[in-house]
């Protein structure tokens, strides 16, 4: 068997279609995530009562099980249970888990970043009569985002491409448009190929976003 | 009027402040001398909870906090009386040095952000920084990060500002320009509360200097009778070893 590239370049425009719907996929889950774990870092690094017991919970879950794991737990398992949750489509289900599952990872980092940040900034912020939540989101959250961007990034990448388990709930996605073709052509080689040069593409762009990031931020308040 | 009673602070089994009892009049400048390790740092640091003391009471203005339970709340209006100037000078890193004289008077005290930025810049002219106002601190030298810890601690306006050890993480060179502009604080009659090794300083800015040992205020005076007539023999030796 030789690959036919001629089948190949045909099918580029054919899977390119499908990068909107996995970019926006990605980039709204995101969004969410990125706001999710904000507030689930918050709630660790301030020791709230119960809620940071909870919140620990969730992280642990969603940190130590798969994601197609939880994908299937969402939208095939919980409507049995739940029966409401059968009107969830696969793209809805699919962003929810990604959002669930990166938020969980995402909060570690942040977290994390958070509890780098120098001691003086928290009692500078307190010695001025800062409630902690105000010191939390003009002093601390502001530099710790910087600490944690490039892993952030990191994460978003990840997310890109875990995007493709979203053909597992039914979504036609590029791995869903490109297993189609196939199934067609019976040409597998070619079209997961296909799949597998676009995304390397797509993450390859957004590396290079993230190295001229981590130039800029190393740099940042020093003027 | 501001009324220390009882304050006690403990780090585990160690007895750091051991009863503090202090008045201290309005526009007083109170200078706190003392060997090192023997809790000067920590009363301040205890009188606006950033080590929140084990008992004593403390009184700024009309707002009395017991140390044993206090609440959330009072602390932060303690806090909100208070102004603290830091060894480290502990800027906002992610601030300019405008935003840094600004932050609170905008956030905590809900100034217009015109009225904050006018005092900013009253307090930048009188610290000599005008033209380093959109400076990060990462930028400023020792002796301007310091000038801009004092200027924050200014704009507050403060019915107590502490002052821990302003100089002592300065290389020698700025150490000058940032006791001269305390100096000038001090003609402003704010009330102050100064930890410092500079027995010079202390001399010309104290109307009261205390001197701790062991957790305890032992001695207490005019800077003339500490200095030139000191009866405990720690403070004796202290003075001869740091003299």
């Amino acid at each position: 068997m030789v690959i036919d590239l001629g089948y190949m370049a045909g099918l580029v425009p054919v899977i390119l279609r499908y990068v909107p719907l996995t970019l926006a996929m990605a980039v709204v889950a995101m969004a969410i995530a990125l706001v999710l774990a904000a507030a689930l870092a918050i709630v660790r690094v301030l020791k709230v009562p119960v809620l940071g017991g909870v919140v620990a919970v969730f992280i642990s879950f969603f940190r130590g099980t798969p994601l197609l794991v939880q994908l299937f737990l969402f939208y095939y398992g919980l409507p049995q249970l739940v029966p409401a949750f059968r009107a969830i489509d696969g793209v809805t289900a699919a962003v929810i888990g990604l959002t669930l599952h990166f938020a969980a990872y995402m909060a570690e980092s942040i977290r994390g970043a958070i509890l780098g940040i120098d001691r003086s900034q928290w009692e500078a912020g307190a010695s001025v009569g800062m409630t902690r939540l105000q010191l939390m989101r003009r002093i601390i959250l502001p530099q710790a985002a910087r600490v944690a961007a490039p892993t952030l990034l990191n994460y978003f990448i990840d997310m890109i491409k875990s995007t493709s388990l979203a053909f597992t709930l039914g979504v036609t996605e590029m791995m869903g448009a490109a297993q189609k073709e196939a199934a067609g052509s019976f040409r597998y080689l070619e079209a997961f190929l296909v799949v597998a040069l676009i995304y390397w593409a797509i993450v390859e762009a957004l590396s290079f976003v993230q190295r001229r990031m981590e130039i800029r931020l190393g740099r940042a308040f020093a003027r | 009027m501001i009324r220390i009673r009882g304050l006690v602070k403990r780090f585990g089994s160690r007895t750091v402040l051991d009863g503090i009892d202090l008045d201290i009049a309005p526009g007083e400048r109170i200078v706190v001398i003392g060997p090192s390790g023997t809790g000067k740092s920590t009363l301040l640091r205890c009188l606006n909870f950033l080590d929140p003391p084990d008992a004593g009471t403390i009184t700024v203005g009309d707002l009395t906090v017991d140390a044993a339970h206090a609440s959330r709340r009072e602390v932060l209006a303690l806090r909100r009386r208070t102004a603290f100037v830091f060894q480290n000078y502990a800027l906002f890193a992610n601030k300019t040095a405008r935003q840094n004289l600004t932050e609170a008077l905008v956030v905590v005290k809900r100034m217009a952000p015109a009225a904050a930025d006018a005092r900013a810049e009253a307090i930048l002219a009188e610290i000599g920084l005008l033209d380093r106002g959109d400076a990060y601190p990462a930028a400023l030298s020792g002796g301007q990060q310091q000038r801009i810890g004092i200027g924050r601690a200014m704009a507050l306006d403060a019915e107590l500002m502490l002052v821990d050890e302003p100089t002592s993480a300065l290389d020698p060179e700025w150490v000058g320009e940032v006791l001269a502009l305390l100096m000038r604080v001090a003609e402003h009659r704010q009330t102050m509360l100064i930890v410092t090794h500079e027995m010079q300083f202390a001399r010309e800015i104290a109307d009261r200097v205390l001197f701790i040992d062991g957790g305890r205020i032992v001695e207490a005076g005019p800077p003339a009778a500490i200095f030139e007539t000191p009866k405990d023999t720690r403070l004796q030796a202290f003075l001869r070893r740091v003299g």
